[in-house]
């Protein structure tokens, strides 16, 4: 039974006890005061005509007096045992009420509700701890995948929010500490179906919490956390998180990229931004003397990065010093300190300070002192992007957008990473003309990336001519059009994955084995096209061998005899 | 001692011994069993299990299923009883025999849940 009925059963405990008492008493007195009938004689009623009648007396529907009129004594003792049962029954209402209105009863039914929920999910789920601005792009971005995904916040309004989003399938939603690993056990963190866990909460404390639970109650789940300082994602690290983002320090990385391989920055921002979005190329930063305003955790990241290029770095800081470093002292708002630190032979300005006003305010300022510089700007909140816009600097932070990227590219296809990774140790050039014939192949959009296992799941029809018949398939075969073999699909294979060391961009001509794991990026239609090759074996042999074969069991059996024979 | 301790062993108590004085007598014999003590049964009875609502425990849950056991036991008596008397007629000592036999179940289902008080009591050892 749950939890929420006993509650309620303890609580109303009294008022029942008091309406059988009320019920026993009025029967009681029915049957003991006897009554008068026509041929004036006294007659008494049955314990069932009481019940009958304290019934529907009581519940103050009244048929009248049956079976037969009452005399002046049962009338005095019904009227007693009428006032007595109706203040008994507004008691007990007035306590179920009182029950119904508690919060934390309320709370029981809630939690109660979202467990119910949790535990039918059928489907391979996410889950979200915090529904800010991150979780919530997060959540839609899942949503447009068609991932299903649960969610839990530490504010109530947030919660509520989850509803209001509109998302495509019913999203349980918690009201709770993912601190707490109760909390989380609710969420279905252990449940089978739990395909990763994501801490997004603005709070690196709790999501540091968030991913150690993780790991301890459901080994082999990747999580997924935010971290906002370098020691908390050091630590998140140590105990093998999956993947820790820190969004400055991403978006560092992302500067650091830009200036010195623009290939690998334009192939990483193909692969990981949305599939079918527009894309377009981000503009590259310029090297020369930078001007940084703001000096926080975002500016710091920064000017380390621009340091490490040998790049000539002021700071605007309202900060009375900077230990070891030269600054202007000022908000940069005003053109005093921003001529200080030599903004008119600047080549690029970061407005990194932790308020929007502000940071536009740098940035319009700066641009009228240099129209030609290149402006960084950092946008802490969703809810100014159409002021962002208006500006539409060079380049633009959004701190809860990189994350959302790149937990939506980590989730999306968790191949990308390493794919990434092993990109990095490849030189300019290579990046260069693969990121090039990506966009041949995805004009102006992002191209869609997934990844195949070769078992029977994913691939059945490749999986059996591998093992069944021990045949012989190469890369290249899955990259042909099941319409015309002739013809290529629209997709290249990026990674093939067998044991510890992954074969980047595999030739046509490499032997694929049973359980091999490949990473493609190309078009949708060329993705769904792949998939018939992969499932129907009657395609896949088509495309493999060129030959139509007759589908159905006997047709299949009669052929292979056939060749048999002829063998 | 504890008010609650004390009311909730009363009802207990008192359910099965309403139950055994009506039981107790010839079964098929009207005159050894009266309706004012079967309809204290089940009223006690009801009450008990009001009282057993809520307990999470497993010790309170088989008191729980004793009580709702005896409350059926008693119930089917008490309809037995008004369906034969509804025709006007007093009840003959076959239709009293079947009516004790129910309320002799509902007497078993109450013992085991005074066998169970009694029993948790000297668990508590104090």
């Amino acid at each position: 039974m749950n939890s929420a009925i006993f509650v309620a059963l303890r609580r109303l405990r009294f008022p029942i006890i008091l309406l059988i008492g009320i019920c026993a008493l009025g029967m009681i007195g029915l049957v003991l005061i006897p009554g008068v009938d026509e041929n004036g004689a006294p007659w008494h009623m049955t314990f069932f005509d009481a019940f009958y009648f304290m019934s529907y007396t009581a519940s103050t529907i009244g048929f009248g007096e049956i079976p037969r009129p009452f005399s002046y004594a049962q009338r005095l003792w019904v009227t007693f045992i009428i006032y007595l049962s109706v203040l008994g029954w507004a008691y007990a209402i007035a306590r179920l009420l009182a029950l119904l209105q508690d919060r934390g009863f309320q709370q029981t039914l809630v939690q109660q509700r979202f467990t119910r929920e949790v535990r039918r999910l059928r489907e391979p789920f996410f889950l979200v701890c915090g529904f800010g601005e991150t979780g919530m792009q997060v959540c839609h971005a899942l949503d447009r995948m068609r991932m299903r995904f649960v969610v839990i916040d530490l504010r109530e309004d947030r919660v509520a929010e989850v509803d209001l989003q509109a998302f495509q399938t019913d999203t349980p939603a918690l009201t709770g500490d993912a601190r707490f690993p109760q909390n989380l056990a609710m969420a279905g963190l252990e449940h089978p179906a739990c395909r990763g866990v994501l801490a997004l909460t603005s709070d690196d404390g709790a999501n540091l919490a968030v991913a150690m639970a993780g790991k301890l109650l459901h080994p082999g789940v990747p999580v997924i956390c935010r971290a906002m300082s370098r020691s908390v994602a050091d630590n998140m690290a140590s105990f093998g998180t999956d993947h820790v983002i820190n969004p400055f320090d991403t978006f560092a990385d992302y500067l650091t990229l830009a200036m010195n391989s623009p290939g690998k920055h334009r192939l990483t921002d193909l692969l990981v931004g949305e599939s079918g979005q527009r894309f377009r190329p981000a503009p590259l930063p310029p090297r020369g003397h930078w001007v940084v305003v703001g000096y926080g955790r975002f500016g710091r990241e920064i000017v380390t990065c621009l340091d490490a290029e040998g790049l000539d770095v002021s700071i605007i800081d309202p900060a009375p010093e900077i230990p070891g470093r030269r600054h202007v002292r000022g908000t940069g708002t005003e053109s005093g300190p921003l001529r200080q630190a030599g903004i008119e032979r600047a080549a690029g300005v970061v407005a990194g300070t932790g308020d929007d006003v502000n940071n536009l305010s740098i940035a319009v300022t700066a641009r009228e002192l240099n129209p030609r510089v290149f402006v960084i700007v950092r946008q802490n909140l969703q809810a100014n992007r159409s002021l962002f816009d208006a500006y539409d600097a060079q380049l633009n932070m959004v701190p809860s957008q990189i994350i959302a990227d790149r937990c939506v590219a980590l989730l999306g296809t968790p191949m990308l990473a390493r794919f990434l990774a092993l990109a990095r140790g490849q030189d300019d050039g290579w990046a260069e003309e693969l990121a090039g014939r990506l966009e041949a192949l995805v004009p102006g959009r992002v191209p869609e990336l997934w990844d195949v296992r070769l078992d029977l799941d994913e691939a059945s029809a490749v999986y059996r001519a591998l093992v069944d018949r021990d045949g012989e398939v190469r890369v290249g075969t899955l990259l042909r059009d099941p319409a015309d073999r002739g013809a290529a699909l629209d997709c290249i294979a990026l990674m093939l994955s067998r044991t510890r060391r992954p074969e980047l961009l595999p030739s046509r001509e490499l032997r694929v084995r049973p359980g091999d794991r490949l990473l493609f990026a190309g078009s949708v239609e060329a993705r769904e096209r792949q998939r018939s090759v992969l499932q129907n074996a009657n395609v896949f042999d088509y495309v493999h061998k060129g030959r139509e074969i007759p589908g159905g069991w006997v047709w299949e059996a009669m052929t292979r005899l056939r060749a048999g024979r002829r063998g | 001692m504890s008010l609650e301790k004390v009311v909730f062993g009363f009802f207990i108590l008192l359910a099965a011994t309403l139950n055994f004085g009506f039981v107790w007598g010839d079964i098929d014999n009207p005159v050894h069993h009266d309706a004012w003590e079967l309809f204290g049964a089940l009223v006690v009875s009801l009450i008990a299990t009001v009282l057993k609502l809520g307990d999470r425990t497993q010790v309170g849950a088989v008191h729980l299923a004793t009580s709702l056991v005896a409350d059926l036991q008693l119930i089917a008596a008490a309809v037995v009883w008004v369906h034969t008397s509804s025709a006007g007629i007093e009840v003959g000592p076959d239709r009293m025999a079947s009516i004790v036999s129910l309320a002799v179940g509902a007497l078993l289902a109450n013992l085991v849940s005074v066998t169970m008080l009694v029993v948790e009591t000297m668990m508590l050892r104090r």
